[in-house]
């Protein structure tokens, strides 16, 4: 599940990134913009998910994305691997990490390299 | 008539039968790079014009002199010669005194224009105690939620003098209402007022995604302003009609045209369906906003083809009478999604070009990125090389000197007219749907945009388009720059303002105002009037914007993709 929580709404990277998971061949739900993390982990436990992909270029991503991981331990869906892009700044790299943020991604990562983390660190469950 | 005498045309030809023998001969030794040479938008472009490519074009209908229709030269007779553009950064952080501080330093710094960034949640509506601001205020422009933030965003600002742009979209209404009650309390006429909201949300639902109201309504309300600024805001531009964000999202140039273009002629249809409006009451007014991206050429073509495709349709489509009514006045704004994270300091140099191509495209305003933007706000040291990158251009490099110095370049000429075929298409296809509102419903625009994006991801990761130190040329050592952030404080201390204002304001006066603008949504009355009477009463951002959603109804992403 690709996701985009908050009010931002640059969503070039979000929908190219959805086109390419399909593309390789993954099952993909993508939510539109402006969803709060609450809508994100609801989503993401009825569509029973293997993955959160979180994207924010706002500056929001230190509140919202270890929401989402919040939510989804709440709900006892702690299984569902997140992982997050966007302008994240490098200093934030740690903190998020230690929320449950399993990846970062940052511009000028290469689809691939996407695509290649998911299929090394997913199992389908 | 011909462009060019038979005699020319024919000495073209032979000429030209030459070279391609020599070219023949010579890539047999030495091949070519690539295959296929084309611009960022994957427009195929030759090795040589010549005046065979200018066959089809008429120099009096076509071309013609600057200040006369069809404007391809430029609006003005006299160019930069009179006035340079207004060097216009966009700027806004953290608090209202925060944006002020700055606005001011860049006023000192030789500034001529303001422009305002607002945060996500008064671009969306919501007042900074939303559950739905949450991590977001200040963090991407100025946290504004009552008059008083915006007295404090604009003190000491001779707003009779300096004209100042707003990007604000779903709650143009209130924010420009917040304006003009503000010149009302420093005293300064609606009349002597400058300034333009951008308020054009049909670009909204096709790439940048802030939105509140379905189309159909967030359109009447854009009418509502036009039809208030003409009666009582002279000087205001009520549309800044962008293809900006729609670039930004991913698409061609040739579709940034296309797009702006078709949204301008659903707003122009719209107010005179709705308002009753003559076209050359209120065109002069409206403006427009483009992106200078990376390719040179292509945007300096975009530019041209723009001005000239414009007056076409506002005299031949419209049958607007008035010269002013024909122009296409632009903001413009070099490409954010063309600066790269890695190796910061090179959009410094990406910035000036796209800034030249800008110039040489004839714009009327324009923001140049700072190098740092790519990450975060602009430090104070990064937008004043990026402000200096404009009076450089401007007063060094004799650029200005010389109106529209490209026109008449075969080449130029050539991709200009291409680009406009090529926008016309779409403009057709665009009618036959409906309209532009038709179009957004069934995801046109959207999906052609998201296919301009996922082609143009691709060819980066197949190096068939280069990003220096992104897929070519990186390297290991990091260039590390200081970064701006916003103190997460500043959220807290505008709650406490926000709270402040409404222990202090008269409820029952705000109240009344909020149901004033239930009435005119309901009755389809102009909502301006009534918007500034509410902000008087320091009703708040999003008390008046939960008006617009519970009487028009709440518009959601459909999630194309």
């Amino acid at each position: 599940m690709v996701a985009k929580p908050g009010l931002d709404g640059h969503d070039r990277g979000a929908r190219v990134l959805a086109r390419c998971f399909r593309d390789a061949g993954f099952e993909v739900i993508y939510t539109g913009c402006h969803q709060t993390a609450e809508q994100i982990a609801a989503a993401a436990v009825q569509e029973d998910v293997d993955l959160v992909g979180l994207s924010c270029l706002s500056g929001a991503h230190r509140a919202l994305f270890p929401r989402v991981v919040e939510l989804l331990r709440e709900k006892n869906a702690a299984d569902i691997t997140v992982i997050g892009g966007g302008i994240i700044p490098e200093q934030d790299f740690q903190p998020l990490y230690a929320s449950g943020i399993k990846a970062i991604f940052t511009p000028g990562a290469s689809l691939d390299s996407i695509v290649e983390w998911i299929k090394t660190n997913i199992k389908p469950r | 008539m011909a462009y060019f005498s038979q005699e020319t045309q024919d000495a073209s030809a032979r000429l030209t039968e030459k070279w391609e023998a020599e070219v023949g001969k010579s890539v047999k030794d030495n091949p070519d790079q690539k295959e296929r040479f084309s611009t960022v938008s994957d427009l195929e472009i030759k090795r040589l014009y010549t005046p065979e490519d200018m066959q089809c074009t008429d120099f009096s209908a076509d071309i013609g002199v600057p200040g006369e229709y069809p404007y391809l030269r430029g609006n003005q007779a006299t160019g930069y010669r009179g006035r340079y553009w207004t060097f216009r950064m966009f700027s806004g952080m953290g608090s209202a005194t925060d944006t002020n501080r700055r606005w001011h330093l860049l006023l000192k710094q030789g500034q001529t224009g303001l422009s305002t960034a607002f945060d996500f949640p008064t671009l969306m509506g919501y007042d900074s105690d939303s559950p739905k601001a949450l991590g977001e205020v200040g963090k991407c422009g100025v946290a504004i939620d009552t008059l008083e933030d915006f007295l404090a965003l604009i003190d000491g600002i001779p707003l009779d003098k300096v004209t100042t742009s707003m990007t604000i979209n779903p709650p143009a209404t209130v924010l420009w209402a917040m304006y003009c009650a503000a010149a009302a309390i420093k005293g300064v006429p609606l009349a002597k007022i400058g300034g333009t909201i951008q308020n054009d949300m049909l670009k909204e639902f096709i790439a940048q995604k802030t939105f509140m109201c379905p189309p159909e309504p967030s359109v009447k309300l854009i009418s509502d302003t036009v039809e208030f600024g003409t009666q009582y805001v002279p000087r205001w531009n009520t549309i800044s009609i962008s293809g900006y964000h729609i670039r930004e999202a991913g698409s061609t140039a040739v579709q940034e045209l296309a797009f702006t273009l078709r949204d301008g002629i659903e707003y122009v249809e719209d107010v005179v369906r709705r308002k009753g409006l003559n076209v050359d009451d209120f065109a002069p007014r409206l403006s427009f906003f483009f992106n200078a991206h990376i390719d040179f050429f292509e945007e300096i073509c975009k530019m041209r083809a723009a001005r000239r495709m414009w007056a076409k349709i506002m005299k031949e489509r419209f049958g607007a009478k008035n010269p002013r009514s024909w122009w296409l006045r632009f903001h413009t704004q070099t490409a954010g999604c063309s600066l790269t994270a890695q190796q910061p300091y090179n959009n410094v140099v990406r910035t000036a070009i796209e800034a030249l191509a800008a110039v040489l495209g004839g714009t009327q305003s324009l923001h140049t990125n700072s190098l740092d933007e790519v990450l975060c706000l602009p430090s104070e040291h990064a937008v004043e090389i990026a402000l200096r990158t404009q009076q450089i251009l401007a007063e060094e490099t004799g650029v200005a000197h010389t109106i529209d110095p490209l026109g008449g370049s075969y080449f130029i000429e050539s991709l200009t007219n291409e680009m406009e075929r090529k926008a016309w298409k779409y403009i057709s296809k665009i009618d036959a749907m409906g309209g532009m509102i038709a179009a957004i419903g069934r995801g046109f625009p959207q999906m052609e945009i998201a296919e301009a994006a996922y082609r143009f991801q691709k060819q980066l990761d197949d190096r068939e388009k280069i990003m220096v130190g992104v897929n070519k040329y990186a390297t290991e050592v990091k260039q590390a720059i200081p970064l701006v952030e916003i103190d997460e404080k500043v959220g807290a201390e505008q709650m406490q303002r926000l709270r402040d204002v409404k222990r202090k304001r008269d409820n029952r006066a705000v109240l009344q105002s909020l149901a004033a603008i239930r009435n005119a949504c309901k009755k389809g009355d102009n909502v301006m009037p009534c918007c500034i009477e509410a902000v008087k009463n320091l009703a708040t951002l999003q008390e008046i914007c939960d008006v617009y959603r519970e009487v028009y109804g709440e518009y959601r992403d459909p999630g194309l993709y």
